[in-house]
This record gives C-alpha cells, structure tokens and sequence, in this order.
C-alpha cells in the first residue's frame, strides 16, 4: 500500500516539475497536496512546509524531502475532504439575509478578514 | 462565520489545484501525443528499410510497385522544373474575382492579398505559380544563414510556428505592424501543416518576402519537407484548393522549401533556428553545405554500408561480361534475384548482362532517390560520389555530415539535463543540454539562441540559463484555449520583449464547459490510444493477472498501461476520466476495454483485430497512401490498396488471410471503377465526436 501511495505522490510531483529534475518549485506544493485529494488550509500547508527542507535560493522542493512528509499525511488521511452539506452550513452560516445566495463581494469581504 | 469562511476557502483552494493539475494533465496527453505520432515516422522508415534491405519480391508486379514507391517525384533539372510548372499558358478567367498579381510585387498587392484572403478568397493558380518561380528566384540568392542588423533604432520581431493558422498571422499583424522598411519580420519556420490555411500563411509572406527583400526573413523549418506535408496535412490542403494546378504548385513548392535559408543571425550575437543545435553543429559547414540539395531530410538511416557493398559486387559482376549465374547471386536479395519470368536465359550472356546492367542501374537510382541527393544536379552522380562529395578546393566533408547538420538544425530540442542524445522520440535531431548550449554560443561568440518547434503554453519560454528562447506562434495550437501564441522584438540592446495573444479572443474567458471541451478532447484521443492498443494490453494485464479472475488492481493496470504506450504520462492521476467503474479497488479489464471498443465507430464485420492494427497504424498507411498516389487524386486503384495492405501486413508481422482483405476492401465504398478513395476510407476510422 506504501508503495502504491508513494508512486501518486512522485506522478503528482511529477506533473509540477517543470526541468524534469525532481524538484518544484515551493509554491505549487499547496497544489500538489491538494491534488492528492487533501483538503489543507492555508496555514496547514505553511505548517507542513516546515517540516519539508526547502532548498534556497530560488525556494526549491526536492521530491526525495516531501515523498515521505506526503506519504505520511497519506496514511494518516489528514486533511480529509470537506462533505457536501458542512460546505453547505459554510454557505449559510455566511448567508446573514438569508436569501439562498451571497454576492461576490460578500465572499470577498469574508475571506479577506481575519 | 470566520470558519465558514475558512472552509470555503479550503474547499476552493482544493478545487482550483484538482483543475490545475488536470490542465497540466492534459498538456501532457497532447504533447506525448503529438511526439509519439512523429515517432510513426521512425517506423515508417523502418518499414521503407524493410522493404529495401530484406523483403524478397515475389514476382516483378511487386519489385514494381515496390520501387514506385521510392520514387517520391520524379526529377527536374532547372529548366524541366520551368517548364513543367509553367504559368504563362495558364488563363485567368474574367469570372475571377481575386487578386491579380504582376511582378514585380508591390505593397497594394500585399494589402490586396491580405483583404481577399480574410474574405475567404482564393489566389488564382497562375499567380500562385508566378509568384512560387519569383520566390525561388529570389530566395536561390541567398545564403545559408541570412544576417540581419538592428542598427539605429530599428526592431527585429521574431515568429516562430505558424502552422497554417492564418487568424494568428492576422493578429501578429495587426498588433505589430505590417513588414515595411521600418519594420523587420524573421519568421521562424513550420509555417504549413496542420492548420488549414498553410497555403495562403505561405502566399502573403512570400509576397513580403519579395517586395521588402532586406527587411523580411525566412527561415526553413522541419515542415518545410514535402515528406512530412505527406502526412500532415499541407499537400491535401493544396490538392483540395486547387484541383487541376495543384500538382505543379506543390512541385513548385517542394523546390522553394529546400531554397529557404536554414538561419539567421542578428547582429552576429543571436542566431536564430527552428529547431537546435547539437554538439556537432558547425556554422562553417553550415555556411558552406548546397541546402537546397536536402530536399527531404527525412531518410532511411541505417544499412547504408552494408546495402552499398552487394551493390559493388554486382557492379563487378557485370564488368565481366561473362559473368555466370553465381556472380548473379551475390547479389542483394532485394532484387537482383532473376526470376525466370524476367531474366533472359542465361545462355544469351549479352542480352543478361544487359539486363543485370539495367536493374542494377535501377537500383542506383532507387538508391539515389531514397537518400534524396541529385534530384537537380547537373553532372551525373558516379557511384564513388554517392559515398563522399569531393571537391578540388572544400574539404572533404561526406553528404552524410552534412545532412546530420541540416537534420539537426532543423529537428532538435533543448533538454534541462547535460549532455547531447539522439531525440529517439521525434525520430530526427537531438536533445541538447545546457552545457552544449554554453559550448555553443562560446565557440561563436553569441548572446542567445532563438528557436521554434516546441509549443509552450505561454508562446514562449526560456530555457538553459535565459539563452535559449523559444518562441511559438500558433495559438491554441493543440484546442481552443490550449495556449497562447508570442512573437519577440528585439532592438539594438537585444533584449527580448514579448508581445502574447490568442487567436479566439473569448479564449481566456473560457468558461467551465468550454475548459471542460479541450479536457475531454484530450482523453478521447487518449482512449482511441488505448483502443489501439488492444491486444497488446491483453497480454499485458493477463500477466497481472495470474489466477485469471478476470481483475487486476489499479495499481498494477497503471504499470501495464504505461509499459504498453510509453507516453510517460502520470496514469495514476489520469486513472479517475479513464477508469469509469471498480469494485473493491479491482478492475475488470476485459469490459473496461470492451466499453473503450464501442466508442470508437467502426464497421462490424471487420475483425476487432484487423480495426486495431488499422488504428494503430493509420497515419503511417494515410501515408502511404499518399506516396502511391502520385497524381495526388486521392484514389488508389483495388489492387495497389491490396498490394500496400500485402506488403505492410508482412512487415509487421500480421496474420491476415485473403478473406480478411477483400472484407476490409468490401466494407469501403467504391467509387467507380474499382477505386478506392482513401481519405473516405480513413475517415470511416476517425473518432466520432461525442455529442455535448
């Protein structure tokens, strides 16, 4: 079962990796992750960026360094998906008016506070 | 609420990477695709070598056919060639409604041109013609490597791929600038094939070739080769547009393609090539080499030795007048093996050696063509020649260095790793790394490559340190919304600024479905890969497959499906459009191919085997269709159809009996008197769209 997970993850980290040099640039691993089928905040990837070198300059990932950081989130089955009616709850919770929508601007208001 | 906002943006943050990675997915699919279809070309080679070193004629019916096949043209010296593709007989009738040329050009023509072509106008075959015998007038002057300089405060902007798609020239002109004396074009190469307007891409910039001749720069690309128009699509499209000149007006471009000059450079400090270079490439041959002698530079590669040396043993042979029948046999099998059909009696020692004279003349010149040289060579090629080109003053370089020079140039591309490797996978050329880019632009004391023949999502990008650039012209050159395209400008400091469009405007602002289309389009292509793989995947996850239960594991399908198709594409990400059912985990392969099966529309009562092989092979057999049919009608007669299917069945190994032909034969329709039209044929294999 590692074996499979692990192959996932380099074809995952494969696709990012633009020299074909098995490295990613540092701002795609919340792509890579979340492609993966991980459902990661913002800050959750920061957090597991810290335990993954990041090579400087440039802010480079070797995929040697994230395989077994990933494969352990893997069989942890951290940051599981969302289920449709808590975003639904999401929604409504935001929805003050109640009227079944919220506009843009809303949402923009929302997600740019603290 | 500040969780609901987190959710939301957790939730969305995940849909955004699953869309980003199914669209670097797609790209993917598309690239190896397009890569893999080039590498048809090496085995269509293969199949050529096959029937020049091994295959054994069984009767001088097929030895005919055979060699009909290598005879791509027939040869023209210079004057023939002007005579042949004459203009001058040909009326315009008053009906016609286009543009008139007269020569020489000036800029109304250009402007005139450009207007009827936007409506949808042809060119008349006269004008095409004259102007096809200006262009090679004109482009015969120039060197091998055109030399441009952007002195004062004069810009060169750079093309690269075109590809027929004449909304993207439009554009480019549009936003830049038509060519003028204050204005410098370089375009870079493959301005034809694939896009259906390659004919009228090549018209306009022709005519700019002819009326700014110092400011309007053309470079040859791995398009510019009536071998690879074969295929993909620039010799139908002329054929299409012009029924009854369409045959001399593509001999007419045969010759100009090999006159366009094989590069440019820029102030001395930037060179510009289609495709690459390698660690062998050298200016001064360059420089030096009769380009237009490469009228292909696609040829059979191997066996060129060996194939020579019986050749010399015949050649021996038949000095001796008296030769016997054992001098006959050392022969090479292909065809010095007399048959008593064909061979006069051995007893008549004239009238054989005579004959032997012949075919072995024959094979010469078979020989000839399939390596392309001499097609306009004034003095007859001697057989020690056709080996090495000596002249009293250059140095001795064989035809073969400088054909690798042209291949090259014309073929390779950079690669992120050190080094210098064959490009096995376009079949011609190299993959270069960074390191003989730096060796490269030391040696001739250059800034930066400029090159072509790779699309980039952006239309362009750099690579090896900022001193190779790409540069890619043809917007959504795979679907709609698949890339952009670029052009470059450069001034006297010579740095780069781009200048990136679309040619559908609405592109960029592709809506969900509209993503969704170029997604799906990708994995149709996928699946029809799949499909014609069949067999081979069969045996691959029967060996999964020990208990013959019928499943395998997803995991192990996506090794066996990578070890059949070699794509090197990340099967496990793609699994989820490919995959639609499993159970436990587990695959039924023998449905899951079933169901590949049944979307690909095809003719009952062919053998599911027999479709596979057709599918699989479909482009090399559009082909060689297109080889036989010299007139270029698009029919080829039942037996010619039955002798390709013979001789390409053998090749590869297929069991296929008599029945199986005239079945296959039958279910085509036949027009007439028993031909088959080919392009009606291959369409019945065409992938059906799939309704929205």
């Amino acid at each position: 079962l590692v074996a499979e997970i692990e192959k996932k993850i380099t074809e995952a980290f494969e696709v990012f990796d633009r020299e074909s040099n098995k490295t990613v640039d540092v701002r795609e691993i919340g792509c890579i992750i979340r492609s993966l089928g991980c459902f990661p905040t913002e800050a959750e990837v920061q957090e597991l960026l810290t335990k993954i070198e990041v090579e400087e300059p440039g802010g480079f990932v070797h995929l040697g360094n994230f395989l077994p950081v990933m494969t352990k989130v893997l069989l942890d089955r951290r940051f599981q998906p969302i289920p449709e009616d808590v975003i639904l709850h999401a929604f409504e919770a935001l929805d003050e008016n109640k009227c079944g929508y919220i506009t843009k601007e809303d949402l923009v208001k929302h997600l740019t506070e603290e | 609420a500040f969780k609901a906002a987190v959710l939301i943006q957790q939730w969305y943050r995940r849909h955004v990477a699953r869309l980003e990675m199914r669209r670097r997915c797609t790209w993917r699919i598309f690239q190896s695709i397009e890569y893999s279809c080039e590498q048809d070309q090496i085995k269509l080679h293969n199949f050529f070598s096959y029937l020049m070193d091994q295959f054994t004629p069984s009767s001088s019916k097929e030895r005919d056919f055979i060699s009909r096949m290598f005879i791509s043209g027939e040869s023209y010296k210079e004057a023939e060639l002007e005579k042949y593709c004459d203009y001058e007989s040909i009326e315009v009738p008053d009906s016609y409604t286009g543009p008139h040329l007269s020569f020489p050009l000036l800029p109304d023509h250009a402007t005139a041109l450009l207007e009827a072509f936007q409506q949808k106008q042809q060119l008349h075959a006269r004008y095409v013609l004259n102007l096809l015998h200006e262009t090679r007038k004109h482009l015969k002057q120039l060197p091998n490597i055109s030399h441009v300089s952007t002195c004062y405060s004069e810009e060169v902007t750079v093309c690269g791929d075109l590809h027929g798609q004449l909304d993207d020239l439009f554009l480019i002109f549009y936003k830049n600038g038509l060519p003028s004396p204050s204005k410098s074009y370089v375009f870079n190469g493959d301005f034809v094939d694939r896009g259906k307007q390659s004919l009228e891409i090549l018209v306009i910039l022709f005519t700019f070739l002819l009326i700014y001749p110092k400011e309007v720069h053309l470079n040859r690309g791995n398009h510019e080769d009536h071998m690879v128009n074969l295929r993909y699509g620039f010799t139908k499209e002329v054929m299409q547009k012009y029924k009854v000149h369409g045959k001399k007006i593509l001999r007419m471009f045969q010759n100009v393609f090999c006159w366009l000059p094989l590069a440019t450079l820029i102030d001395q400090k930037v060179l510009i090539i289609h495709g690459g270079i390698s660690d062998t490439t050298d200016l001064d041959m360059l420089e030096k080499v009769q380009r237009d002698k490469f009228i292909s530079v696609l040829r059979l590669k191997k066996r060129k030795e060996t194939s020579r040396k019986p050749q010399i043993q015949a050649i021996n042979g038949e000095s001796e007048s008296g030769t016997d029948a054992a001098g006959v046999e050392a022969a090479p099998r292909l065809s010095l093996q007399p048959q008593s059909a064909q061979a006069p009696s051995t007893a008549n020692r004239l009238e054989f050696s005579r004959w032997l004279r012949q075919t072995v003349q024959e094979q010469i010149d078979t020989c000839r063509r399939l390596v392309d040289i001499s097609e306009s060579e004034p003095e007859e090629l001697t057989y020690s020649s056709m080996v090495s080109l000596k002249d009293a003053d250059e140095p001795c370089w064989t035809r073969q260095e400088e054909w690798k020079q042209v291949l090259d140039i014309l073929w390779s591309d950079p690669m992120p790793q050190e080094g210098c490797r064959e490009n096995k996978v376009r079949g011609g050329g190299c993959y270069f790394g960074p390191d003989v880019t730096e060796k490269f632009l030391d040696k001739y004391s250059l800034q930066f490559l400029i090159r072509s023949h790779e699309c980039k999502q952006e239309g362009y990008e750099f690579c090896h340190n900022r001193k190779v650039l790409t540069i890619f012209s043809a917007s959504n050159y795979y679907e709609i919304g698949s890339n952009r395209g670029a052009y470059v400008k450069l001034g006297p400091d010579l740095i780069p600024h781009f200048v990136q469009y679309q040619a559908n405007k609405t592109a960029h602002l592709l809506t969900m479905t509209q993503r969704q289309g170029f997604l799906e389009s990708a994995f149709r292509a996928l699946r029809e890969k799949l499909f014609a793989h069949t067999s081979a995947l069969i045996s691959a996850f029967k060996s999964y497959d020990r208990d013959n239960t019928g499943k395998i594991t997803l995991s192990n399908w996506a090794t066996a499906v990578e070890s059949v198709l070699r794509l090197g594409l990340p099967w496990r990400m793609l699994r989820p459009q490919l995959v639609r059912s499993t159970e436990n985990g587990m695959l039924e392969y023998k449905s899951w191919l079933d169901d590949l099966a049944m979307e690909q529309r095809s003719q009952e009562h062919i053998q599911s085997s027999l479709l596979e092989v057709i599918y699989r092979n479909r482009s090399n057999l559009e082909t060689i269709f297109r080889i036989i049919d010299r007139d270029h009608s698009g029919l080829i007669s039942f037996e010619e159809f039955q002798q390709t299917w013979k001789l390409f069945s053998s090749h590869m190994n297929i069991e296929l009996t008599d029945d199986g032909i005239n079945d296959l034969v039958r279910s085509i329709d036949f027009n007439k008197d028993g031909n088959i039209d080919f392009n009606e044929f291959l369409e019945a294999f065409r992938l059906v769209k799939q309704c929205p």
